[in-house]
């Protein structure tokens, strides 16, 4: 169970702070949790609270219980807390077998890579010996991200924006992607998101918007209430878009 | 052999105990074996010169030669001169390599200068690996010369790598190409500690289509200096890259200077140089696999050194 008791943040930003999360406070112990909100909303930013990417001006965050606010990234990876980049990041001679070795934290065989790469889609043996470089496409380096958090395999996996960057055909192949692991996942998933096909797999949905939490409930309280609000705005200009 | 040389022998030429084939072992400024074969000749120089010329007969295939040197004396400084004659439309893998191993307190130093004749039509992968080792306070350098003649149509492909221990390197490598002729070089080097490591590439075009690829990967860590020089020289219809790719750590120093010359309306030369430190994302998203940040920049360098 993942805890966030009051938490904030802000930053600087052409000499001015600026708060960018106020008071969020929020449990998450469902299997599948889904956070939408508007663009700018901090959304991405609580996720990199999570995740420890970034520290929280104020606020505690304790995972099963423990207080895991002063944890390195590191050591949060450790404690079972994976995370999915908005803009997976490129390594020139890491091929994909390599990281995806290093996500499950121990040499795997072809085998197993490969299983780890079909779950997300890919035809394995074509990429197995690839480097994670500028030389794949936005839409295969977002799918191998998702393969490294499924080769972890770790309690908690939060993933910032998954249609992010990719072309509205291979997020719809990427749909099936959450929705597979929806049925398979061990741990619980946080996932930040606009996609309706994606809130709509949610058994919560949280809402934020101005860097506060507008909104908790199941998604069959949630999604009806969202059209006409500034979430959903959101949400159907990115679909119309 | 004992388990330093082996050791040594290891690490220059992946070789466990003493190569099939045609090789040519240098220890310590002696001979430490020699083998020909029915297509790879292998003699003394007789010109007063120390070294060894290599000719390999036309058309000879899928055939190996390993030529590793090894120096465990302290304080040994030594020029050798390798000549390679490649015969026309031979394929043939070429593996030197220099290890020394100083637990001594002078300077020991190796001056390799090799000479590539490659024959019309054939084909050379030249693997050459540096290593130093010791634990006295003696430096290791090395001094690479590599000279290299690309006939009509010849092809080869040069790997050279230097991982740490290696105090100081001065590489020089200059090649003229002949017509359809094709060169590509991988250099990788890793410098730490007070290590100076220059690269001097210097390639010449002058046959109509034909081509160089020159790619550098360099890692300088601690106070290290590095420094890359790339000239490509195209002489008539041709095309040429450069490109220099360093990650620079601590306070270490890296310069690239790339320099293109085109002599003709139709050469075609491009030149890429980048340094930079590991960027601060690579080592979140490993650390976010669970890698300590040492970790993660360990296998961020493997990786781009691989």
């Amino acid at each position: 169970m993942l805890e966030l008791k009051h938490i904030c943040f802000s930053a600087e930003n052409g000499g001015k702070r600026k708060e960018i999360l106020s008071d969020v406070s929020l449990t998450l112990d469902e299997r599948f949790v889904a956070i939408t909100g508007p663009n700018g909303s901090g959304k991405s930013t609580l996720a990199k609270i999570v995740a420890g990417i970034l520290t929280p001006t104020s606020g505690k965050i304790y995972l099963d219980g423990e207080d895991i606010t002063n944890l390195s990234v590191t050591d949060r990876a450790k404690r079972g807390i994976s995370f999915a980049f908005q803009q997976p990041v490129r390594f020139k001679g890491i091929t994909v077998k390599d990281l995806v070795s290093l996500a499950a934290g121990k040499k795997i065989g072809i085998n197993e890579a490969c299983s780890y790469l079909s779950e997300v889609g890919l035809c394995a043996r074509d990429y197995i010996d690839r480097e994670v470089d500028a030389s794949l496409s936005g839409g295969e380096l977002k799918r191998i991200e998702i393969a490294t958090i499924l080769a972890r395999g770790t309690k908690l996996s939060v993933f910032d924006e998954p249609e992010a960057g990719i072309d509205l055909w291979s997020f719809s192949n990427l749909i099936s992607v959450f929705e597979k692991m929806y049925e398979k996942v061990k741990g619980s998933i946080l996932i930040i998101s606009h996609q309706e096909r994606i809130l709509n797999i949610a058994d919560k949905i949280i809402v934020v918007a101005n860097g506060k939490v507008e909104q908790t409930g199941t998604r069959e309280e949630i999604l009806p209430h969202l059209l006409g609000t500034s979430a959903c705005r959101a949400l159907t200009d990115k679909m119309e878009g | 052999m004992d388990e330093l040389e082996k050791m040594l022998l290891m690490q220059v030429a992946d070789l466990h105990k003493i190569p099939e084939g045609a090789y040519n072992i240098r220890k310590d400024g002696g001979t430490g074996g020699r083998n020909s074969t029915e297509n790879v000749q292998i003699v003394s120089k007789t010109d007063g010169k120390s070294g060894i010329d290599i000719i390999i007969k036309p058309n000879t295939k899928n055939e190996s030669v390993h030529i590793p040197v090894i120096i465990t004396q302290t304080g040994l400084k030594e020029v050798v001169y390798n000549d390679f004659y490649i015969g026309e439309n031979a394929d043939v893998l070429i593996i030197a390599g220099c290890g020394i191993h100083n637990c001594g307190q002078q300077e020991s130093e190796h001056s390799g200068i090799h000479t590539f004749h490659v024959g019309k039509g054939a084909r050379v992968r030249y693997v050459e690996k540096h290593y130093g080792g010791g634990d006295g306070n003696g430096e290791n350098v090395m001094n690479p010369t590599t000279e290299i003649f690309l006939d009509e149509g010849a092809h080869m492909e040069m790997e050279t790598t230097q991982i740490k221990g290696i105090d100081s390197t001065v590489r020089v490598t200059n090649a003229t190409l002949e017509k359809k002729a094709n060169l590509v070089i991988r250099e990788k080097i890793y410098t730490h500690g007070k290590q100076f490591a220059k690269t001097d590439f210097s390639v010449d075009l002058n046959g109509e289509d034909s081509g160089a690829d020159v790619v550098s990967r360099s890692v300088a860590a601690e106070h290290s200096v590095q420094e890359f020089i790339s000239r490509i020289n195209g002489n008539g219809k041709c095309h040429g890259h450069t490109e220099c790719d360093a990650i620079i750590m601590d306070s270490a120093r890296v310069t690239a200077v790339p320099e293109l010359t085109a002599n003709n309306v139709d050469a075609e030369l491009i030149h890429e140089a980048a340094i930079g430190k590991i960027a601060g994302e690579q080592l979140i998203k490993l650390m976010t696999l669970g890698l300590t940040e040492q970790e993660a920049e360990e296998q961020i360098i493997k990786g781009f050194l691989s």
